[in-house]
Parts: C-alpha cells; structure tokens; sequence
C-alpha cells in the first residue's frame, strides 16, 4: 500500500527534534518569549498548546473534504478559537494562579503559527490516524523548546525550578535580566545558535562516517 | 483635558513604554521574518498600524455594544424578548470568535480600499496583508480593549481604544524599522554560520529590548506630573506588573 509522505509513526518523531516548531522551524515566538520565565508557566503553556494543536487537527482533517480554499485559514482559525476557549476556560477555573501568570498569552495561541501552520501544511491533507500522530510530535517538540528556555531563564534568573530553589541566594545571585524581555530574547537566540551548532557537527560526523 | 492627558499617556505607553514587539512579545514573526529591509520594513509596520486601527475600532464597537456584562445592545434585545427589568448576560466567551471575524473583517476591508484608492501601495504591500490575518499584534490590541472595556475602574471608551491601537502599531514599526537597519548593517559582518538568520536577529533584539526596559517607569512619573488621578493609575499599571515581576520586585527580593 503505497503511502504518500511521511508514516504517521514518521510524523510524530518528526515533530520531536528533526522539525522542531521552536527551533528549526521558528514559530510559535510569542509564546515561546513571553511565558519561558518559570517552568511551571511554560508547562501550563506547552499543556494548553497540546490540547489545542491535538483536537484542532483531528477536527480539521475530518472537515477537510469541505473546505473552500480561500476560507480555509479563517476556518482553521475559528476552529482553534473554539478550542483555545475551552482552554482557556478550564485554566482560568481549575489552575487560576497560572491563568492571571500567563495572561493574555493563552488568547494568543489563536494566532500561534505552530497550530495554523500544521492544519494548513497536514491535517487538511491528510487522515486523522496522520494528523494525530502529526500534532502530538509537535506538541512534544514545542513543550521541550518552552522547556529548554524556561529552565534556563528561571535557574540562572531566579535559582529555581519549577518554584523550587535549587541555587540559594548566598551562592548565586539572581540575574533579573533573565526574568525581562530581554533575557527571553538573548535565551532564545543563544539557544538557537548552539541547537544549530550541535546539528551542524552532528552532519558532519554522520557524513565522516558514511 | 484630563481626556487629552489620557490619551498622551496611553500613546506614550504603548508605542514606547510597554513597546508591542520588546515588551509583549507579539508580532515577533514578522519582526524576524521582515525586517532585513528598511523600506520593506515600514511597509509591514504602516500596514500593520492600519489593520489595528480598524480592527480596534470594530471590536471595540462589538465588546461596548454587544459582548460586555450589561452591553446596552444586548440588554435591549434581552428586555424585547420578555426578560425581567434589571436582568444581563455576559457574551465575553464568544470575544474569542468575534474577534476572530473582526480581524479576518478589517484586513478585507483594508485590502479592498488599498486595491482601488491606492494600487501603488497595495502592490507593495504584496504578500504581508493576507498574512497580517495570523499576526498576534492585532488580536492581542483587541484582548487589550477587551480588558480594559470590562474593568469596572478603567472602562476604556473609543478614544482610548483607537489611540492605543494605533501607537502601539507606531511602536511596532518603530521596532521593526530599527531591526531592519541594524541587520542591513550586519549583512556587512561576519556572524558565525550558527547565529545566521533567527539567531543573530533575536540577540540584537536582546539588546534593544535591553535599551527600552531604560522606558519603563516613565509612566509612572508622567503620570504624577500631567496630574492624573489614581482612575488611570490602577488601570494602565496592570500590563507592566501583570506578567513580569518590575525591576523594584527583583532588587528587593
């Protein structure tokens, strides 16, 4: 049975490191900024992007043999408007403490270009097993981009993980720029650089070896 | 004229104290995406100030009229339909959608009048307007409107809507053409191949959200010497406390 693109299986390690949404395909930057400054906000935020990105892609590739071309976007938006709502909902009622922390950024996954980009580029094209598959690959790659800032920005700003104190204060002070809008920018591109740094050697060796 | 303080403060505040781009970090796509170019650059931002305006001016007509708890549209139909005397329903839960529609709205809207009043520009606008859809800038300027609208102390009306809307578009382009003329400076560097592109643009942008974090407070003092009461104190405060511990919060702990 021939397959056109990627295994459903191919998709969801796809989504992980090789087409990470953060770093290799540079989207998703709002939140990736805004949220990053403690881990607990970040894995509320990676959480709500998954639920999203998931029910947003099985509704969008069961609909698919409906859509006009030239409204699709405004329907893949309107859809994940019906899902962020239910999120957002469900944050501000169960977990309120992290829905005022986070804001208006939880609205703004609306807009977020992983989610619209995955519909417009995989979930209109393909089945629901594929889809599925596709959204929870990125949704792991996404939730381990906001990680990898976040831990960053929280230790060396805050000494802390998840809230917890790992570096006192007497042995390191708290770097507040991390905290700032600056910290998230300078993180994130540093962090870019040695992601690309690392899988540029990693190409090299792999092509020493073949 | 405490109306006309009003609006110079919120003007000041969202094109340069909380900046859309280096404080609330939306619109960042466009800001890497766009700005190698300084014509190109001000093209998206003046495109983008105009899809704001428009958008902030519908929605703040929708959120006022229809959507916030006691809205006089909504009320009226509720009192058409048989309700009791001092009865209201809140539709904040549909602002998601409608907002939605507002900016799918406004940037139709804007693509028509440019097409026939302004081909020029349209044609060089190219392919931003379409993608201006997806920008988080516009519905963030909306969520905005949204809060203020519904806060019982603030309670926004369209004056400062519209004003907010459109600095805070004049603050994204100041932002973005200011990128754009550092990194057509950059092209005659050498970054390391690692840094090239998204990485090189996010550290300047680092630094320059570094030189606007010099801003913040400015409002405060502003503030006490237009002599503004606290009604505008309590309300335009919230977004430089609400998702970022201040500078005070960070010394003092």
């Amino acid at each position: 049975m021939a397959m056109d693109g990627p295994t459903p299986l191919e998709r969801f390690i796809n989504g992980i490191l090789p087409e990470n949404p953060t770093y290799r395909q540079v989207l998703g930057m709002c939140p990736t900024l805004a949220v990053t400054n403690g881990m607990k906000e970040a894995m509320t935020m990676a959480g709500a992007v998954a639920f999203t990105l998931i029910c947003a892609n099985i509704v969008t590739s069961l609909i698919r043999g409906l859509l006009k071309p030239h409204l699709r976007i405004l329907v893949f938006t309107l859809t994940i408007a019906a899902f962020v709502t239910i999120a957002d909902r469900f944050l501000a009622a169960f977990l309120p403490d992290m829905s005022r922390a986070l804001g208006p950024y939880v609205p703004l996954i609306i807009v977020n270009c992983v989610i619209i980009c995955r519909c417009e580029v995989c979930a209109s094209k393909q089945g629901v097993a594929a889809a599925a598959a596709d959204a929870v690959g990125q949704s792991i790659g996404f939730a381990l981009g906001l990680a990898s800032i976040a831990a960053v920005r929280e230790i060396i700003g805050n000494g802390s993980i998840f809230e917890f104190t790992i570096l006192p204060e007497a042995y390191w002070p708290r770097w507040g720029i991390m905290l700032l809008p600056p910290g998230a920018f300078l993180t994130l591109g540093l962090l870019m650089g040695g992601f690309n740094l690392l899988s540029a050697r990693s190409e090299k060796r792999k092509k020493a070896l073949a | 004229m405490e109306i006309f303080g009003d609006i110079i403060l919120i003007a000041i505040t969202s094109a340069i104290i909380n900046n859309f781009v280096l404080h609330y970090f939306v619109g960042i796509c466009p800001f890497i995406g766009v700005s190698r170019r300084v014509d190109m650059a001000f093209g998206m931002g003046a495109a983008v100030t105009f899809v704001m305006s428009i958008a902030a001016l519908l929605s703040w007509t929708f959120t006022y009229f229809i959507l916030q708890p006691g809205a006089p549209l909504t009320t009226w139909l509720l009192h058409l339909g048989g309700a009791k005397a001092g009865a209201t329903i809140d539709l904040t839960i549909l602002s998601y959608i409608i907002y939605i529609f507002v900016i799918a709205a406004s940037v139709q809207l804007v693509e028509m009048y440019l097409r026939k009043f302004q081909p020029v520009l349209y044609k060089s606008f190219g392919v931003f307007l379409p993608l201006i859809t997806t920008n988080c800038a516009i519905l963030f300027a909306c969520l905005e409107i949204l809060k203020y609208v519904t806060d019982p102390k603030a309670s926004w009306g369209v004056h400062q809507a519209l004003t907010m809307s459109i600095f805070g578009g004049v603050g994204f382009t100041i932002a973005i053409v200011i990128m754009a003329g550092i990194r057509e400076e950059l092209d005659h560097c050498d970054i390391p191949k690692c840094l090239r592109g998204p990485g090189i643009t996010l550290i300047v942008a680092g630094i320059l959200a570094m030189a606007f974090l010099g801003f913040s407070g400015v409002d405060t003092n502003l503030r006490g010497v237009m002599g503004l009461g606290a009604k505008t104190a309590q309300a335009v405060e919230k977004p430089a406390d609400a998702n970022q511990p201040t500078q005070m919060e960070i010394n003092g702990k």
